[in-house]
């Protein structure tokens, strides 16, 4: 390693941290991942004191290590601000308006992709990122602040938020808990959990919205007591009552409805020409 | 018939705090587990393969049949070896949000199926590889697993069973590739993300060598119901040769996106139906079945049965069954340029053709984007294409080829447009969700 170490390890506490994290895995080397996000909750990036501890702990090369913290885009060599803000520009976010909210908040904060404002001593620093597709399209345009949710964005929203990161107020993800910093969410990826599991609800509308068109319509799974038998007509067996089910605040569910008109449009059945690739790797990756 | 939206994996998203172990015992849960502790390992493994299904993360290879692999008699090569199971929970393709939000509202089901799907293969030690970058959801997880463990599910004799297991929720760090299983694999070894040379299959040699099942968050979350209410139960939904319901999920210029359960089978129309159609004043343009690797298909498509079979039969794939949609403000070549830079930015470096080609794609596609070029950078572009698909190592460097080889055999008047027009023809700020705020700033 070019970059000095600074000589001193680190504190006891995160030193048997890594250890307990080695100690997960039937081979130690497993631990590295999560072991660099732990680096990166102490040091708020990945040091070379961090790769040195890794490696030594882990019995590998720094090199080995290096190699490996510069693969994944989550390990950052330059640190990182008390917020990670990310903002989605691959195609379906961009299109929706992930372009268009990146280009405001690069304007905004004074900053370029992967780059961290100015520390003024008067709040907390921001880097921004533009991210790949994050799960979440239903709820597109996205960004994640810290590794959580923010849905459905607006430019405007966008800089409301980071103005907010900024000054120091308490944060929620739209359908999470109160944001905690960045270094905190390391920790939690790294296998340390906080308490706040139980904060926000299941999911929001986009979420919960086919089974609240299925609550409203009746419409359930099949009754496993009633399989059709051979032979039978499956239509005759179909239960003509719809399960009634307990609806929720956070899930904001209206009353499940009685027999609504089901549309049964008949699926029509192609011929079995084309058949699916069955060589056990995931086609679409 | 069956009815249009069959709730099952998402029966219990709407009750309280569903993810919580409460709630989820409320709702029958770990009953499955108990039932499949009474049958032999192997019984198990026949059921879920006469149940028909398949795997939910893309490539739909039969779940039962990858179980049967994995060598179980202690006598024969490799049957003495600890085996393993790993959830691919990388969830990653673009377009594609199931597994996030059904591991956000109720991470037991898939704890559940953990359980069940590791006693199958007599596995003591399993991994949920859940991307990092969804904190919340690693937090559930976690506190799943925790539960779990507190109240017998996990450890030593499960349920007074003698079957033992360790469940480890591992978070990667950021890397599409990971979601190629055996990429998945070299990255939980504490590796650089890349892909392995195929055979040895991981149900031979996978995770340290030990065979290995891998399966997607949904198909081990499948395996509950399909123990509790039975493999015929299961097979009644969905269509001759994709069985069972499935996890769609609508995104893009609807009126309002968002997850639907319904058996396979099901068509765009009538989720597009249910879903409030396309955003009002505007009418579909272009749309994937299963994310951004899955050639794109069109208004054409619209009564294509969402299953594997006539997804393939159109010259698409049914993927993950990510319907992104896009109207017609959206500038196809924009999208397309999208995909083809993060495929570039994704791609791991192993092999030539995708390090090299998708670097070649972009530089192609983004002279056509700016209306430079000639038309004959369209056969330059297939010609990359054609030497990029079935080269590659690994599906990154197929799938970068998806969008591109659609999008010109659909829109290749759209391609010349540009070219004619010197740009784009289309107004980005149309197309995004917030057009008037644009219009006013």
């Amino acid at each position: 390693m070019t970059e000095a170490v600074d000589g001193a390890r680190f504190d006891e506490k995160t030193y048997a941290e890594l250890q307990e994290i080695v100690a997960r895995y039937p081979q130690p080397r497993s631990a590295l991942l999560p072991m660099l996000h732990l680096v990166q909750s102490v040091e708020g990036r990945v040091t070379a004191r961090g790769i040195e501890t890794c490696a030594s702990i882990l019995g590998i090369s720094a090199a080995d290590v290096s190699g490996v913290a510069t693969f994944y885009t989550m390990y950052k060599r330059r640190p990182v601000g008390d917020y990670h803000v990310g903002v989605c520009t691959n195609t379906l976010c961009a299109v929706m308006g992930g372009d268009e909210i990146f280009e405001r908040l690069k304007d905004h904060l004074g900053v370029g992709n992967d780059e961290t404002t100015a520390d003024e001593g008067t709040g907390k620093t921001i880097t921004l990122e533009h991210l790949e597709c994050n799960a979440a399209c239903d709820y597109a345009p996205v960004m994640m602040v810290n590794w959580e949710f923010m849905d459905n964005m607006t430019p405007g929203s966008a800089t409301d938020l980071v103005d907010d990161l900024r000054a120091g107020k308490q944060v929620r993800s739209t359908r999470g808990p109160r944001v905690c910093s960045w270094r905190e969410a390391e920790r939690i990826l790294a296998g340390f959990p906080d308490d706040r599991a139980d904060e926000g609800p299941a999911g929001g509308p986009p979420t919960m919205l086919g089974l609240q068109i299925a609550r409203e319509n009746g419409w359930t799974a099949p009754d496993p007591q009633r399989q059709p038998q051979p032979g039978q007509d499956a239509a005759e067996q179909r239960e003509p009552g719809p399960t009634q089910k307990q609806a929720t605040e956070d899930a904001g569910t209206p009353e499940a409805e009685g027999d609504v008109a089901v549309d049964e449009a008949p699926v029509e059945r192609k011929g079995g020409k084309g058949s699916a690739e069955a060589d056990g790797k995931d086609a679409s990756r | 018939m069956t009815d249009t939206l069959t709730p099952v994996l998402s029966d219990t998203w709407d009750a309280q705090r569903p993810w919580t172990l409460p709630a989820y015992r409320d709702a029958g849960g770990y009953q499955a587990l108990d039932t499949a502790l009474e049958m032999e390992p192997s019984a198990v493994i026949d059921l879920v393969k006469e149940s028909g299904l398949r795997g939910r993360g893309g490539a739909g290879f039969p779940t039962g049949m990858k179980w049967g692999f994995i060598p179980q008699d202690p006598e024969k090569s490799g049957g003495d070896k600890p085996k393993y199971l790993v959830v691919n929970a990388d969830e990653s393709e673009p377009g594609t949000c199931k597994d996030i939000p059904l591991m956000m509202a109720n991470p037991h089901v898939l704890v559940e199926g953990v359980i069940i799907s590791s006693y199958a293969i007599r596995a003591n030690h399993a991994f949920i590889y859940v991307r990092g970058e969804v904190l919340h959801v690693v937090r559930r997880l976690q506190q799943a697993v925790r539960e779990a463990y507190r109240a017998g599910h996990l450890g030593t004799d499960i349920h007074g069973s003698g079957y033992d297991l360790q469940v480890t929720v591992h978070a990667g760090a950021g890397a599409y590739i990971c979601g190629e299983e055996t990429a998945l694999l070299d990255s939980l070894e504490g590796l650089r993300g890349q892909p392995r040379l195929r055979p040895p299959f991981p149900a031979v040699a996978g995770l340290y060598a030990a065979p290995t099942v891998i399966n997607n968050v949904e198909s081990i979350a499948s395996v509950v119901p399909i123990v509790k209410n039975g493999a015929e139960w299961f097979a009644s939904m969905g269509t001759e040769k994709s069985k069972g319901m499935t996890l769609y999920s609508l995104s893009g210029h609807v009126a309002r996106p968002g997850q639907f359960e319904a058996p396979l089978g099901v068509t765009l129309r009538q989720l597009l139906d249910l879903a409030g159609g396309v955003r009002a004043g505007h009418r579909l343009k272009f749309w994937t079945p299963g994310g951004s690797s899955t050639p794109i298909l069109t208004d054409e498509h619209l009564d294509v049965p969402l299953d594997y079979e006539a997804v393939g039969a159109a010259g698409s794939m049914l993927g993950t069954k990510a319907l992104q949609i896009f109207d017609e403000t959206t500038c196809v070549v924009r999208a397309v340029l999208r995909w083809t830079e993060f495929y570039k930015h994704e791609s791991c470096g192993k092999c030539t053709p995708c390090r090299e080609g998708t670097w070649w794609l972009v530089q192609t596609l983004a002279r056509l984007e700016a209306g430079r070029g000639s038309e004959q950078d369209l056969e330059t572009l297939l010609d990359q294409c054609d030497n990029i698909l079935g080269r590659a190592f690994c599906a990154l460097g197929d799938g970068a080829t998806s969008p591109i080889t659609s999008s010109i055999q659909y829109f290749r008047g759209e391609y010349l447009a540009h070219l004619e027009q010197g740009g784009c023809p289309f107004d980005p700020a149309a197309s995004t969700l917030f057009a008037r705020e644009a219009a006013m700033a």
